[in-house]
């Protein structure tokens, strides 16, 4: 006789999804799907719109990171419009979005790490849900939250000057950005008030990376050892290897760190990177076509980036890198809660990036747009947060946009999801016809490390509801279990 | 001898020209009666309705009627307050506004409007009706979702000749305003920009800009509507 357990929803992700486990008769674990039932449609309607309009039209895709759709969206006009990719815009052009983009950058991070992931590092995997959320971290580690409330505050206060609003704001436009930093945001950010302040902020990211290192110490074998399996790795690289999360060239590493997909241009996705549609999912299953639909997936975000990339092109983060990469002897890490040690690196390079800007006088620049030949097709690429985005349109000789391919990063780490489900599901259900909390919250802790935005702050407040069911061979259901 | 007559607005004593229209006259005065079909300078119509006030007792709209001596006009009171949020209101459930991705916002009248009026949810059902774009004039775009048959640009953007280059097609729910196909090469790029300031929302659009003004420098992005000619008090 072979059962099939349903979790439903799945929680603290944006969105909703859930979990079924098959097993047989013995109680093995035949097969586990992570079902992503959310359907948005922003590839539909956005065809027939003015192409101008996308980066703000699509950008509401998303209430957590729309900055990296906002950016994608008019990287891939910028080549419509003719100003070319990278370099192509003026430099106030390409430095604000980059600052728009760190910041992003730092308050997504900081906000998965404080928010989500904070009170399961304090209270325990197991730790009683009535207190393991960011109000439990409130009471019992006051300095902590209010780190993290702060950090994220000073994220958004970067989206604000660059985007003109701390969500959904409309700075990027097809070849440039339509404002500068004024002296008087410039100053704002730079010395603001304690702790508002780039300088504070560089050494509270170092300071939530230490808090991580401690705990990984303690823990070594969780850390290590918790949903950890091999896969390649892809994300964009600048060209000279150098981490960088907003243009580079897309390359991908094979679990010994081969090159699988050698800098290539993101112009040419489409020779390279194919999407598999299943018929549980609405979400795709992008793969390298050179490997196949079996062999092609790969990992995106922040372990990724530090398993493709050579080198941070800032000092502090930098040095953390090297720590963390003579942990695995230079190899691919593929430890899965390692994610949130790679994260803290990038919170830590995001901060350093931003303070590097503010410095910089060509954010005072007046030359702010740059347009040439239009072209009828563009793609643009970046490093969201959650991992490489990719974001496609053509458009007709009205200047509507006829065609959207989006690949969000989510959607890039489909199937290393479905594989930590799978990891967790064999783990504790094998041998085991009950449904267990832990197996629950083990459930939630693999996917949380991918920091899938299907995600909702749900658990941020202290619930959790999810639902388990359990079928017999037949479909009918023999038990279930709600939380 | 002077031509100048008082009335009275709200209670207020005011004074003005004889004959002159009753919105003129209230702005001279520095108080605000609400327009949007209407352009100064360009003879009334009366269309939208958002002017209407109490005049005498009776509801009419400010924009059409001419001023008389010894007026009591009542403008801002909870009634006429309530009548101009529900055409408000009509505005939008008869259109497709979907302003947070609408280039128009922040410059936008009716959206302006509506925030003055404190409109939260329209107390219509909204009719999601299929009106389309036009997007086959190489200068401007006109998007049909957002289009409040206003009649500025058709009254405003002229050829050479004085031949409106927008025009209305169809009747009914179908009464569209399009680019006269005759006159279409008239719309020079210094008209376009004009028919897209003219158009008191987002419905016909300039090609390929937008958003170019940062949030925070938009019209009513710091000040109500109407601010402006509170501020002649
Ligand atoms: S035209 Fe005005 S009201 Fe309509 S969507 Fe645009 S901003 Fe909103």
């Amino acid at each position: 006789m072979s059962r099939k357990i349903t979790i439903e929803p799945v929680t603290r992700v944006e969105g909703h999804g859930k979990v079924t486990i098959h097993i047989d008769h013995e109680g093995k674990v035949t097969q586990t799907r992570l079902h992503i039932v959310e359907f948005r449609g922003f590839e539909r309607f956005v065809q027939g719109r003015p192409y101008w309009e996308a980066p703000v039209l699509v950008q509401r895709l998303c209430g957590i990171c729309p900055v990296s759709h906002h950016l994608a969206a008019a990287k891939a006009l910028d080549v419509i419009v003719g100003a070319g990719t990278g370099d192509g815009l003026t430099p106030t052009g390409e430095k604000m979005r980059r600052l728009m983009h760190y910041g992003q950058f730092f308050q997504s991070h900081v906000l998965h790490f404080f928010h989500l992931v904070s009170p399961d590092l304090l209270f325990g995997v197991d730790g009683d849900p009535a207190i393991r959320n960011i109000i439990g971290v409130a009471m019992k580690h006051k300095d902590l939250a209010v780190q993290g409330v702060m950090m994220r505050k000073f994220g958004q206060e970067v989206i604000k000057v660059t985007a003109g609003k701390k969500i959904h704001g409309t700075g990027a436009i097809p070849g440039g950005i339509n404002k500068n930093l004024s002296i008087e945001e410039r100053d704002f950010l730079l010395k603001g008030d304690d702790p508002l302040n780039a300088e504070k902020m560089v050494e509270w990211a170092q300071g939530a990376l230490d808090f991580f290192k401690g705990y990984h110490k303690a823990n070594k074998d969780f850390i290590d050892n918790f949903s950890r399996f091999p896969s390649s790795s892809m994300s964009l690289v600048r060209e000279d290897g150098a981490l960088d999360i907003y243009h580079g060239l897309l390359r991908a590493v094979d679990a010994d760190g081969k090159k699988i997909l050698n800098d290539i241009d993101c112009q040419d996705y489409l020779k390279y990177v194919g999407e598999e549609v299943k018929n549980w999912s609405y979400m795709k299953f992008p793969y390298l076509l050179a490997l196949g639909e079996t062999n092609g997936w790969y990992r995106v975000g922040p372990l990724a980036r530090l398993n493709t990339c050579d080198f941070i092109p800032s000092p502090l983060a930098q040095k953390e890198f090297e720590i963390f990469k003579a942990y695995t002897n230079g190899k691919p890490n593929d430890m899965c809660m390692h994610y949130h040690w790679a994260r803290l690196i990038e919170t830590l390079h995001a901060a350093e990036m931003i303070r590097e800007l503010l410095n910089d006088s060509d954010l005072q620049g007046d030359d702010l747009v740059t347009k040439g030949t239009k072209q009828k097709e563009g793609v643009g690429l970046l490093e969201a947060p959650r991992g490489t985005l990719f974001h496609h349109y053509r458009i007709n000789d009205d200047d509507q946009i006829e065609m959207a391919n989006l690949i969000v990063s989510t959607t890039n780490n489909n199937i290393p999801m479905n594989n930590a489900v799978n990891y967790v599901a064999t783990r504790e259900m094998t041998g085991n016809h009950e449904i267990t909390e832990g197996m629950m919250n083990a459930v939630e802790v693999a996917i949380r490390a991918y920091d899938p935005c299907l995600s909702c702050a749900t658990h941020a407040m202290g619930k959790m509801p999810l639902e388990i069911k359990l079928y017999d061979e037949n479909d009918n259901l023999i038990s279930k279990k709600f939380k | 001898m002077s031509n100048k007559i008082k009335f009275k607005i709200d209670g207020v004593t005011c004074e003005a020209e004889k004959g002159q229209y009753i919105v003129d006259a209230a702005w001279e005065n520095g108080i605000y009666i609400p327009t949007l079909c209407n352009i100064p300078g360009i003879k009334p119509q009366g269309s939208c309705r958002i002017c209407t006030v109490n005049i005498n007792g009776r509801p009419m709209t400010a924009c059409t009627t001419p001023l008389l001596d010894g007026m009591e006009i009542e403008n801002d009171i909870p009634e006429i307050r309530e009548i101009r949020k529900a055409i408000i209101e009509s505005l939008f459930v008869e259109g497709n506004h979907f302003c947070p991705a609408c280039e128009k916002s922040g410059n936008c009248m009716l959206q302006a409007l509506a925030y003055r009026f404190q409109m939260m949810a329209p107390r219509f059902p909204y009719s999601f009706p299929v009106k389309g774009v036009d997007a086959s004039h190489p200068k401007i775009i006109k998007d049909q979702n957002r289009c409040i048959l206003c009649k500025r640009c058709i009254k405003s953007i002229k050829d050479e000749d004085g031949k409106s280059i927008f025009a209305f097609y169809g009747r009914g729910h179908k009464l569209r305003v399009h680019v006269d196909p005759e006159l279409a090469d008239k719309l020079t790029d210094e008209l376009a920009q004009k028919a897209m300031d003219v158009c008191p929302v987002g419905s016909i659009l300039v090609k390929e800009k937008g958003f170019d003004v940062p949030i925070g420098k938009r019209a009513y992005d710091n000040v109500p509507i109407g601010s402006d000619i509170e501020g002649n008090k």
